[in-house]
């Protein structure tokens, strides 16, 4: 698992430990510390689980375990764009996966991974409730429909 | 009670309720195979993930298989323990976890001794599904100065998990990643090195396959024994004697100090000396700061720091330094057993026999894993050439002899060299909790009032107890003693000392249940307590059978004052004998 170093910046460390006590520092809700955290961040760098590793008094490998046991929580940080391919029933007959193929070469990512620049993230979801417009992209809050392999460069021109 | 009756092969049964099937069955001779489970009976600790699915049984009316490990016996039930269903069950499982699991059994450090693999026979496994996958282990090496980890050869049973966390609460070890991933690992998988591990080598020591092993150190060992330019000379920890000869078929609490000697001698070393006789250096030592320190305590000197805490264990020190790095001035400044021994030998002992430190190797054949971590702490070396060259754990030690084609049984008893293998009493209780601060009590009684001790076994000091505590009488001043053995016990009385409420003067603490003799290096237990309780028995032996049972009578250790340091706490044995701690903080390496 990698992650990128950083420095935590004394309000970082202050909103943590803000969080933190909002939940009593009771070590059973490290999930919803880390919900709380994932939220403000955008991720869970390394950096953030030590300092709620001090705060819980939970060892910041029990927290390591947590944080890569459920794939929802996340130490990659979001691009500024992130994408979304919507790999639902209905999308993925309609040729989501050819799409998604597309970003990945387009782009050089897997799902999970961000561009070395931060501007793109590639993650791929479960029905967004748009079945109509199969396949769906979404990036960002913006939603693209019908998407085809072939759309995906211009898709991409948008936010150059 | 509340009870619960039931049937367990066709055997009517009546057990507390709440009770599991596996230990059901026990009651009444019914051994069900486990894996990942493991009672640490005296701990009251049970590791009972129900991860591996080996101990399944059949239960009347329940659809799927149970296992026995985790499920509680209710009224009424009917158990069938080996049923077709069962037996092709556990084989199935069986071959799972062997499917991934790296085939290299012919040269795997555990082999012969590896639960796993007898798992393996005793069902009988001759093929494994995916033959062609996993040949050798492929994990990315994570060396550290004394554990090896190779997650390719985890199954995932978490015993190593429950003692770095519940026994110990080091916290190095955590279960991380899914599915083919899952491996247990360090925050953030980065090496051992960077983590808070202590090295106390408790995961080692339950790990029931070659996922965790310790770093061999033999071949360098055997190097120097065949370099003509060398003079090797090796120290035996006193834990060593009472558990070497359960390696070689012998009943736990064997006493094999004389046959142990031999055998050193006949694999090369030119001198075989005694960790023991360090102990009674260190009693000397320590004895002395705890006199002084209370003595300055007593007569109102406020910086007096009490309570004084032993400093023999290198995982007790590398655990106050990580987790009570305000506190580090409160142990004893003196050396472990091993560095004292180490800095005499080269130092007096050298110029002694007239070889040049660089060309004396100094081995030590020690319990312990930490110790292999300490003995390369920079501090412990001169110009880099270290006090302590190499330090072999006892199942190295019982290796290397098994290596060199000697039979431990068939060795004639051979005696310790002087003068470093002279030794009292005091120095061999060292290997069991309540050890120490044992020998140190015989030592400051008698420096202290002024008076001979009349009853040299303080049994209020001795057991297994995690935490157990004792007041001794020194001629009307009760002396206030805490023991610890445990780094998850030590860290009770370490927060109260913080929190200013501890009301000891002097705590002994040692990083392994047990002690010494239940150390990471040691003879595999497999949880079993009696075999510690045997091996602490054994200590107590070759203490009463000893001449001489008081460090400060010891006539090598009065020698050696008179001749080289002066006296105990002198600038001289400071400067050899004393150390400092250090916070080093671990710092996250991640981006591997």
């Amino acid at each position: 698992m990698s992650s990128i170093k950083i420095e935590l910046r004394p309000e970082d460390v202050a909103k943590i430990k803000e969080i933190c006590a909002s939940f009593n520092n009771d070590p059973q809700e490290l999930i919803n510390v880390l919900h709380k955290c994932q939220e403000h961040f955008g991720y869970l760098p390394a950096e953030v689980q030590e300092v709620v590793s001090g705060e819980l008094k939970v060892p910041v490998a029990k927290i390591y375990g947590v944080v890569t046991f459920y794939s929802f929580f996340t130490m990659t940080p979001k691009g500024k764009h992130p994408i979304s391919i919507c790999m639902g029933t209905a999308c993925y007959v309609r040729g989501a996966e050819k799409v998604l193929d597309e970003f990945k070469k387009e782009l050089g990512l897997q799902v999970g991974q961000t561009t070395g620049d931060g501007k793109f993230s590639l993650s791929s979801l479960r029905c967004v409730g748009a079945c109509g417009l199969a396949p769906v992209v979404l990036v960002g809050d913006k939603t693209y429909g019908r998407v085809a392999p072939d759309d995906v460069k211009n898709i991409l021109k948008e936010y150059e | 009670m509340e009870t619960v009756k039931l049937t367990i092969d066709n055997k009517e049964i009546e057990v507390p309720k709440g009770m599991t099937i596996h230990k059901a069955a026990r009651k009444i001779g019914i051994e069900i195979p486990v894996l990942c489970y493991m009672e640490l009976h005296d701990m009251q600790i049970e590791n009972k993930p129900a991860g591996c699915r080996i101990c399944v049984v059949e239960v009347q009316g329940r659809r799927n298989l149970a296992p026995s490990c985790a499920t509680k016996c209710e009224e009424g039930m009917v158990v069938k323990t080996h049923t077709t269903r069962v037996l092709n069950a556990r084989r199935t499982v069986m071959e799972f976890i062997l499917s991934d699991h790296p085939k290299d059994c012919l040269i795997c450090p555990k082999s012969g001794n590896c639960e796993l693999q007898s798992m393996a026979q005793q069902l009988g496994i001759r093929e494994i599904p995916g033959q062609e996958i996993a040949a050798m282990s492929t994990y990315r090496k994570d060396t550290s100065p004394s554990i090896i980890r190779d997650l390719d050869k985890c199954i995932m049973c978490r015993r190593c998990e429950m003692m770095c966390n519940e026994v110990q609460t080091v916290g190095a070890l955590s279960a991380v990643n899914r599915g083919f991933m899952a491996a247990v690992a360090p925050a953030f998988e980065q090496n051992l090195e960077h983590s808070t591990c202590t090295y106390c080598g408790q995961c080692v020591a339950v790990c029931p396959t070659g996922a965790l092993t310790e770093v061999n150190h033999t071949p360098e060992v055997l190097r120097a024994l065949a370099d003509p330019s060398k003079t090797v000379i090796v120290q035996t920890a006193p834990a060593v004697r009472a558990a070497l000869g359960e390696e070689f078929g012998m009943e736990p609490g064997t006493l094999v100090t004389g046959k142990m000697v031999a055998a050193l001698r006949a694999l090369g070393f030119d001198y075989v000396f005694d960790t023991d006789f360090a102990a009674d250096l260190t009693i000397m030592e320590e004895g002395t700061e705890l006199l002084d320190r209370l003595t300055r305590h007593l007569n109102g000197d406020t910086t007096a720091k009490l309570p004084i805490l032993t400093s023999c264990c290198p995982g007790w020190v590398n655990f106050f330094e990580e987790y009570f790095p305000d506190l580090k001035d409160v142990p004893s400044t003196a050396k472990s057993p091993q560095q004292m021994f180490g800095a005499i030998a080269k130092t007096y002992f050298a110029d002694k026999i007239k070889v040049d430190r660089k060309d004396l190797v100094v081995v030590s054949i020690m319990p312990c894993l930490a110790k292999k971590y300490e003995c390369q702490r920079e501090e412990f070396s001169t110009d880099g050439n270290r006090d302590v060259d190499f330090s072999i754990s006892t199942r190295e030690l019982a290796a290397f002899i098994k290596q060199a084609n000697l039979d431990l049984n068939n060795l004639a008893d051979d005696e310790f060299d002087s003068p470093l293998g002279e030794s009292t009493g005091a120095g061999v209780i060292f290997g069991a909790t309540g050890g120490v601060i044992e020998a140190a009590c015989r030592t400051a009684y008698e420096i202290y009032t002024g008076k001979k001790l009349e009853r040299l076994e303080f049994n209020e000091l001795r057991g297994l107890d995690g935490v157990r505590e004792a007041t001794i009488d020194f001629n009307g001043l009760p002396l206030k003693i805490g023991i610890a053995n445990g780094l998850g016990n030590a860290r009770k009385l370490l927060e109260e000392v913080r929190s200013g409420k501890s009301q000891f003067h002097a705590i002994e603490v040692m990083a392994c249940p047990g002690g010494c003799i239940g150390g990471g290096g040691q003879p595999l237990h497999h949880g079993n307590s009696d075999i510690i309780k045997a091996r602490a028995a054994a200590i107590y032996r070759e203490d009463n059978s000893k001449p001489l049972r008081k460090s400060h009578e010891n006539p090598f250790i009065i020698k050696l004052y008179e001749e080289f340091l002066g006296k105990p706490n002198s600038e001289k044995a400071h400067h050899l004998l004393h150390t400092h701690y250090f916070y080093n903080k671990k710092k996250v390496v991640v981006k591997q």
